[in-house]
């Protein structure tokens, strides 16, 4: 029944996909979509939801469409649920904000009819339960979203933005098919049914997971498959941007979990730590380019790079428990990576839609022509402040809660007997550490030179507050950041059952905990309470105000910035985001962005402006994939050669190319 | 109950009575140090008491946010210093944040206090914020670090087991606990802005960094923050005492008087605590900014050594 619903409720988005195309150009067409969207994906979070906390069995449909000897398997069981919630509440939020700012795109059609079917495709990669079907989704998905990615593809930085990811979507998608074809093997067992019965041998399964950790994450965006994310995400609209960077990079989750735990068997030690090892390197690389940005939507962009990291830590640090048969630890980091999954949608989100609202207000994503925002948009700036604090893991928002789940994790990984890992968890804990600390620099940064400070320009000075549907649906995810940061037990709790499928254990339940606090092992080992912190914060802080303002002073008078007695008229004279960094990137950068400063003083007379500039480095663009773009080309021009062969030569071709063949066959057997 | 109530009360209140008389030691003992008479002991209740009373002078650019983060840094900087334990183990709400989270509360307080020197667009809140968030991204993993080489020992991140395993006498003498010591001087310098990193009695503009973001304070926010400064350092001073010298803590059932020797245990190590201090900050010179991600990033080892010895084997 349930599976009946939201499988409906994809068709239903299909449908509406189909209808935009008609009816995309009339006004009222934007909120016709983004307001069936939002009804749609309500229903489908409500099932899927119910379907969760229900913890009903597995629910499998075969439909007699796709391949005929096959059919289309679908199936919702716990882990798919989960994602559902994941991906609806994503789209439930996305309609709600797009229904407000939809009205100002200009060209409506080029974004409609995908919309929705975007939507669908990754509804319908979470339900798919055989390989052909999980596929078609999976490139359904990324091609609806690259013609989202493409809506304003009149802008030569979107065209080049498209071509990557374009290219990056189909290196994925042939990553996961041969991770399939391997898994299915040679009598064709594509229902993930049969390959959850079939065991894999070592070597198959891990070549298998290693396929899958390239397929699923050059779609999540772990580094260096991450190159197209900070290009594409930011080129959609926001409300897609929030989509693609909060819900299809968990979608790519949800890929890798699935192969990962579920159909590849039982993991070896070692694979761990090539997941844990890139999954490190991710980590850091991404909060540290994230920092470098000036761009607000391409800063957001790179820090879910970060964010995929630690989901991917969590994840390879499960692979390592459940290998060495420590289920409840194994439990315990799933859970903190589930978790961490769920958070970031929520805030990541967020943190988009503000962005989005900030571009409709001034036209500007770039930092260094904003500023002062908090004057002239003071609701948008209380719920990305929101954002900010929950992404930096700052207590007692839910960022925080699946960042501590992770170190407790860490901390249990001591009893682990293989050396490798014994050497990298710790260094892997530091970059954890090292990330988290980097986040909370990189959003000061964000929020700072954004909305504090004066404004750079006359676009930013002139803002005005963004509309309703907009405010409504930041509003929503902020105060979801917030109950799930206060109330993690009961999100701990609802996952139990995902656990359970995956690595056959779970968290001790959380709700009957005194005072609503988790509790991982036992209260005197590590124990945590979101909401008495929250209360007792509220409570000091309200007691200091209350207790100054009535005993001591509460005048107050305006005065010009004190600024030790120099204050400057001018808001050039701020420290900007590039400024704001150079700390950090003299630190870190020189080393990772190979950063170097170029001063240019004009001598004493001369009136031209001192310039400095800043020469970063892509090292993973340079190193790996400039090499690899060159050598295609130069292998192209050589293989062109082969198109104006004379037909006495394409024949002596064709007949080498049997000899060889057959030789290698005889060889062979 | 009642008397678990009551005594975590009276540790918040002990913590906050404390704070400023610490800071004034601490400053007293640095002038006499350099010869000079000092302020007066009370000094900065005085300070602290002129500052509420006066009114305000806000910046015409300064936002709303402005005027609420005083009462955030100061809410985030109380809660995390009752949760340590100073006079007596097993505090009834120890168990509501871990040491981690208390690290995380530190973390928010200065995540706010960076956006207030950002707020009015001066030049001199950039520097100061930009600076702290340099220092605070080493700072906080070697804290982690550290955190986790003691929960390894430990076996949990609650202080007060941490502190129960530490005064028992499992604990022994470990290579790892001497790095980790090390290293938790060296970031409880670096976060508290004392000298060799910072200088909290400066005036040159050009060198500072938590001055440079309150900068624009006054009235009583600037004596909430300058408050909650005196909190953070007699916190890492507590954590420091409890973890490393549990001497004269008290456990959890004991009578009045035996929590009165626990006190007297307490301000004893205060005043020994920060005497060190005093003495460290005459005897060295302050640092180059760029110098300082060099210290920290000593810090930031010896914590990961810490950790990689414990993962390695349980007798380090």
């Amino acid at each position: 029944m349930t599976l009946t619903v939201v499988l409906g409720c994809a068709t239903a988005l299909l449908a509406l996909a189909v209808l935009a195309v008609t009816i995309g150009r009339r006004p009222a067409a934007t909120r016709l979509v983004y307001g069936a969207s939002f009804v749609v994906a309500a229903v489908s979070l409500t099932a899927a939801t119910a379907h969760l906390l229900g913890a009903g069995p597995a629910i499998g449909l075969t439909l007699p469409i796709g391949l005929p000897w096959l059919g289309a398997h679908w199936r919702l069981d716990a882990l798919a649920a989960f994602f559902l919630v994941v991906v609806d509440l994503g789209a439930v939020a996305a309609s709600l904000f797009a229904l407000g700012y939809g009205e100002h795109e200009t060209a409506p059609e080029r974004v409609l009819p995908f919309y929705p079917a975007f939507l669908a495709g990754m509804t319908l990669v979470v339900l798919a339960d055989d390989a052909f079907t999980f596929l078609v989704s999976w490139e359904f998905m990324s091609l609806t979203s690259w013609a989202l990615v493409m809506s304003h593809h009149r802008l030569p930085e979107n065209v080049r933005a498209g071509y990557v990811y374009l290219v990056m979507a189909s290196f994925g998608t042939l990553a996961l098919l041969l991770a399939f074809g391997l898994l299915a093997g040679p009598d064709g067992r594509y229902a993930f049914e049969q390959m959850r019965a079939a065991h894999p041998s070592a070597a198959l399964g891990a070549l298998a997971l290693m396929l899958a950790l390239v397929g699923a994450g050059s779609k999540a965006g772990l580094v260096p498959l991450h190159v197209w994310l900070p290009l594409a995400h930011p080129a959609a609209p926001s409300h897609v941007s929030a989509l693609m960077s909060g819900v299809m990079t968990k979608v790519a989750v949800y890929g890798f979990v699935r192969i990962a735990f579920e159909l590849v068997g039982t993991p070896a030690w070692w694979w761990s730590i090539v997941v844990l090892a890139f999954a490190g390197v991710t980590t850091v690389m991404g909060v540290l380019y994230a920092l470098m940005q000036h761009d607000l939507k391409r800063l957001l962009a790179y820090h879910t790079v970060e964010n995929i990291g630690i989901i991917f830590i969590g994840l390879g640090l499960a692979l390592a428990f459940e290998a060495h048969g420590m289920i409840f630890a194994a439990a315990l980091a799933l859970t903190a990576a589930l978790l961490h999954v769920f958070n970031h949608s929520l805030f990541k989100s967020l943190l988009f839609f503000g962005a989005g609202a900030v571009l409709t207000a001034t036209g500007e994503r770039d930092m260094e022509h904003l500023g002062g925002l908090i004057h002239r948009m003071p609701q948008t700036a209380f719920v990305f402040l929101v954002g900010c604090a929950a992404i930096s893991a700052l207590p007692p928002l839910n960022g925080f809660v699946s960042e501590w789940l992770t170190f407790q994790a860490i901390l249990l990984s001591p009893q682990l007997p293989s050396w490798g890992l014994k050497l990298l968890i710790p260094a892997v804990g530091a970059l954890l550490a090292l990330s988290a600390a980097l986040a909370a620099a990189c959003f000061v940064k964000a929020f700072g030179v954004t909305f504090l400070g004066r404004p750079r320009t006359p676009a930013a000075e002139t803002a005005t507050e963004t509309d309703s549907f907009s405010l409504a649906a930041m509003f929503l995810l902020a105060a979801l950041c917030l109950v799930a940061g206060t109330l993690p037990g009961l999100f701990i709790d609802a996952l139990a059952p995902v656990t359970t499928a995956l690595v056959g254990g779970h968290m001790p339940a959380q709700s009957g905990d005194q005072w609503l606090s988790i509790v991982p092992l036992a209260a005197s080992r590590s124990s945590y309470d979101g909401l008495l912190v929250f209360l007792f914060m509220v409570l000091s802080g309200t007691l200091a105000a209350f207790a100054i303002h009535r005993l001591a002073s509460d005048r107050l008078r305006r005065a010009p910035a004190w600024d030790c007695g120099y204050p400057d008229a001018s808001p050039a004279t701020q420290y900007s985001a590039m400024s704001f960094a150079q700390p950090i990137r003299r630190v870190f950068g020189t080393v990772v962005f190979r950063a170097r400063e170029h001063g240019d003083m004009p001598p004493p007379g001369d009136t031209r402006p001192a310039r400095l500039t800043v020469e970063l480095r892509d090292l993973v663009w340079d190193v790996l994939y400039a090499p690899l773009a060159a050598g295609i080309g130069i292998a192209a021009e050589r293989l062109n050669r082969l198109q104006f062969l004379t037909i006495r030569q394409f024949l002596t071709l064709v007949f080498c190319t049997l000899v060889i063949l057959l030789l290698v066959l005889a060889i062979w057997s | 109950m009642i008397v678990d109530l009551a005594v975590q009360g009276a540790q918040m209140l002990l913590v906050l009575l404390l704070a400023p008389l610490f800071t004034g030691f601490v400053r007293k003992v640095k002038a006499r140090l350099l010869r000079r008479q000092g302020p007066p002991l009370i000094q900065p209740y005085r300070d602290l008491a002129r500052l509420m009373r006066k009114e305000v002078v806000l910046a015409n650019s300064a936002s709303w946010l402005f005027r609420v983060i005083p009462y955030l840094i100061f809410a985030a900087t109380w809660v995390a210093a009752s949760l340590v334990p100073t006079f007596r183990i097993g505090l009834l709400f120890s168990w509501s944040a871990d040491l981690i989270a208390i690290i995380a509360l530190l973390g928010s307080g200065r995540f706010f206090l960076a956006l207030a020197g950002l707020d009015v667009g001066t030049s001199f809140g950039g520097i100061g914020a930009s600076r702290e968030v340099m220092i605070a991204s080493l700072a906080e993993p070697a804290m982690i670090m550290i955190v986790f080489t003691l929960a390894l020992i430990a076996g949990s991140t609650q202080l007060s087991t941490m502190v129960a395993f530490m005064a028992s006498p499992q604990v022994g003498l470990r290579v790892s606990l001497g790095l980790a010591l090390i290293a938790l001087v060296m970031v409880a310098i670096a976060e508290n802005g004392r000298i060799p990193v910072d200088n909290p009695a400066t005036h040159l503009e050009l060198t500072m960094v938590h001055e440079a973001m309150v900068l624009e304070y006054s009235g009583r926010h600037l004596a909430l923050i300058e408050l909650a400064a005196s909190l953070k350092l007699v916190l890492y001073v507590s954590v420091i005492a409890c973890l490393f010298a549990p001497w004269g803590l008290r456990p959890a059932d004991t009578g009045a008087a035996a929590l009165a020797v626990g006190v007297a245990a307490y301000v004893g190590k205060l005043a020994i605590g920060g005497f060190l201090l005093a003495l460290f900050e005459t005897s060295i010179a302050k640092m180059r900014v760029f110098r300082v991600p060099e210290f920290l990033g000593a810090a930031l080892m010896l914590g990961l050594l810490a950790t990689l010895l414990r993962f390695v084997s349980g007798s380090f």
